[in-house]
């Protein structure tokens, strides 16, 4: 009995709307970043706003941290108006992209720094920082300039500097995005497990959707300063609601079909079960079908028939293209099947996802241009992120 | 090749140096002559501390010094905060040039123009302005600001937009993000500033012999009015003073750059050390 009352306590808490946007808008200079979000956060929670670069992630966490305002609509912080509270009233920490270091102050110092700006008392702070530190695994490193530590330790420093605070809101832009592939999965696994020990809620904007779908509670995805989605990560990538977010997250083939009737959908000339219903009869849609679950059979089984143009060993699978009718698809398997080749596929029932037809529709082509290399350059590059957060800020300048 | 350039750097740096070396080792000669050198002694050097007026002067120039240069910097640093936050880009531009002009401007028009002003605010009712320390005072924090300027901005420009933001969000208020952030990052700026201004002051002589009165002089109107008829030896030993104290000055300026600059490099060092590290 107890122990339910106590589960319906923490719902409860968890309930409570921690932050809530409502109708926000913002324009630079005339052009519109964010259009009338609309987005709650509830206490405790992990939520990821994602989205690639220019979709106003940024700017609505900066809303949320104080350090714009919004052209329209209102913010509450526990249901109290915080429109014009100053960043420095309010109980939000923020983890700056390129960590924003105080350059003069040793680590201790810097970490040090907020609870001497609040006046606590020294043995009070000395405590409150080794403890922090331990929580970040830099003990030892009080004395060290902050300089001379590595991208993943400077990170843990700022990490730290706002976690020393006991604020009620983490704010996280783009923590990781500076640090090499391993060094941010082990910070994915740290910032992940802090979040459960700490039990603060965590803000968190990226544009790696990976990162996202492996840390969240609840994700958001962004574009064109519009939410797109707001659900779960498993959620948001079985159940995409428009063409633009099944192709952010994830790889998928996206086709265009008909819903003929409720659980028929009808795509590349076939006919097909599904389990989506409430479409109108004959309503043209967007089709989903996630690359590992197209099942590969011979020809003559399949429901659908093509060529292999390409395979790519991928380790745990084979990444192949294969052409059926003009459309380049991409299958994960794991049996190899060799390039000229001609295979059919199977697609299950529950594989298909059907969309309703949006703004996204008929943007994102089939695999027939797709190149790994140029996909993972336009990621890594962290020159070209730097010129688009040069943008971003220069923007807020006018 | 390499010898040749060899010759004519000692060319050069003779050309350059020459006249002050013969000043400084003539102010060590103990017949007040120029045509021989009898023998080494310090005779000028207790004549100028006997020199009541000469001693005068060095503690006008000096108060003058340290107070234009300090008020400068202070000016200074201002504005160069403010012209950092300033956001239409043209118009950042257009500040900067503005007040880059009374660097490039001859010492003269400037020393006139300041002149001019003083005379007209000293004949306006109910200002009470007099040629003398506050008019010296004025003219060269004018003549300082531009210099501080010059040495803070590029240390504003440098500093990462997202400190004063992390102030802020760690609980300063602007005017604490401020004290506790900016300011601790351009100081290295600000004492160079201040150094560089602190020497300009005082060695400045054409805007200073037109803004002073007879009973306010500097070190340089000194030995100006002491040399313009005959030569006295004790300014000698007055210029080789002021030498060295300038040499002292600049290269304490030096430091100070060199300082911030390496640290900067042992930054950037440590950086792509790192880097290598995690990328291996």
């Amino acid at each position: 009995m107890e122990e339910t009352k106590i589960n319906e306590n923490k719902k409860k808490m968890e309930q409570t709307k921690i932050i809530d946007l409502k109708n926000i808008s913002k324009s630079y200079g005339g052009d519109p970043v964010l259009k009338n979000i609309n987005l709650y956060i509830r206490d405790k929670e992990f939520v990821t706003l994602l989205g690639p670069s220019g979709c106003g992630k940024t700017t609505t966490l900066r809303i949320i941290g104080g350090f714009e305002q919004p052209d329209e609509g209102d913010v509450y912080f526990l249901s109290e108006r915080i429109n014009d509270v100053p960043p420095y009233k309010r109980s939000v920490n923020t983890v700056f992209q390129r960590y924003a270091l105080f350059p003069h102050l040793n680590v201790y110092e810097n970490v040090a720094f907020g609870l001497r700006v609040a006046k606590v008392k020294n043995d009070e702070i000395s405590k409150r920082v080794k403890e922090t530190l331990a929580l970040v695994n830099l003990k030892g490193f009080e004395k060290r300039a902050v300089t001379t530590l590595s991208g993943g330790q400077q990170q843990r420093v700022a990490i730290a500097r706002a976690l020393v605070n006991n604020p009620k809101v983490l704010l996280l832009d783009e923590p990781l995005a500076a640090l090499d592939l391993k060094l941010r999965k082990d910070m994915q696994n740290e910032l992940k497990a802090l979040h459960e020990r700490t039990g603060i809620t965590f803000i968190y904007v990226t544009h790696d959707q990976e990162e996202a779908l492996s840390m969240s509670d609840t994700i958001v995805v962004m574009a064109d300063g519009r939410i797109q989605q707001i659900g779960t990560p498993t959620d948001i990538y079985n159940e995409p609601k428009n063409a633009f977010v099944a192709d952010f997250i994830g790889e998928s083939n996206i086709l265009d079909g008909v819903m003929i009737d409720d659980y028929r959908a009808k795509f590349a000339g076939v006919e097909f079960k599904c389990l989506d219903s409430g479409f109108d009869k004959n309503e043209p849609v967007d089709i989903v079908v996630r690359p590992e679950d197209v099942d590969i059979v011979p020809a003559e089984k399949g429901m659908l028939k093509g060529t292999v143009t390409g395979v790519t060993f991928k380790g745990v699978h084979w990444e192949i293209i294969v052409d059926i009718k003009g459309f380049k698809w991409m299958i994960q398997t794991t049996d190899y099947c060799a390039p000229d080749s001609v295979i059919g596929v199977y697609i299950e029932p529950d594989a298909i996802h059907v969309m309703k037809k949006s703004e996204y529709s008929g943007m994102f082509g089939d695999y027939s241009s797709y190149s790994e290399e140029f996909d993972e350059l336009s990621v890594a590059d962290p020159e070209a992120e730097e010129q688009t957060g040069e943008k971003d800020t220069e923007a807020a300048d006018e | 090749m390499k010898v040749l350039s060899k010759i004519y750097m000692v060319i050069v740096f003779a050309l350059l140096y020459a006249p002050i070396i013969v000043l400084v080792l003539f102010s060590f000669n103990e017949k007040g002559s120029l045509n021989q050198f009898t023998s080494f002694s310090f005779y000028w050097y207790k004549e100028l501390f006997r020199d009541a007026t000469a001693l005068t002067a060095l503690k006008n120039s000096l108060y003058l010094a340290v107070a234009s240069s300090v008020l400068a910097t202070v000016i200074g640093t201002l504005a160069a905060f403010g012209i950092n936050r300033l956001r239409s880009k043209y118009i950042k531009t257009a500040v900067r040039s503005v007040t880059n002009i009374p660097m490039m401007n001859p010492d003269i028009v400037t020393g006139v123009s300041m002149m001019l002003l003083f005379v007209f605010a000293a004949s306006m009712p109910f200002l009470p302005i007099k040629f003398g320390f506050v008019t010296m005072l004025i003219a060269h924090t004018t003549f300082n600001i531009p210099y501080v300027i010059l040495s803070v901005l590029p240390r504003f420009a440098q500093m990462d937009k997202h400190l004063t933001e992390a102030a802020l969000d760690l609980g300063c208020t602007p005017a604490g993000s401020f004290f506790r952030v900016e300011l601790p990052f351009v100081l290295p700026g600000i004492v160079s500033g201040l150094m560089l201004g602190f020497t300009l002051s005082l060695d400045d002589f054409v805007i200073s012999h037109f803004v002073s009165s007879p009973d306010f002089q500097t070190l340089p109107l000194y030995v100006y009015t002491q040399t313009a008829h005959k030569v006295k030896f004790s300014m000698y030993a007055l210029c080789a003073l002021m030498v060295f104290a300038i040499l002292v000055l600049m290269l304490l300026v030096n430091f100070a750059d060199s300082f911030s600059v390496g640290k900067a490099k042992v930054k950037r060092k440590n950086k792509t050390k790192t880097e290598v590290k995690e990328n291996g």
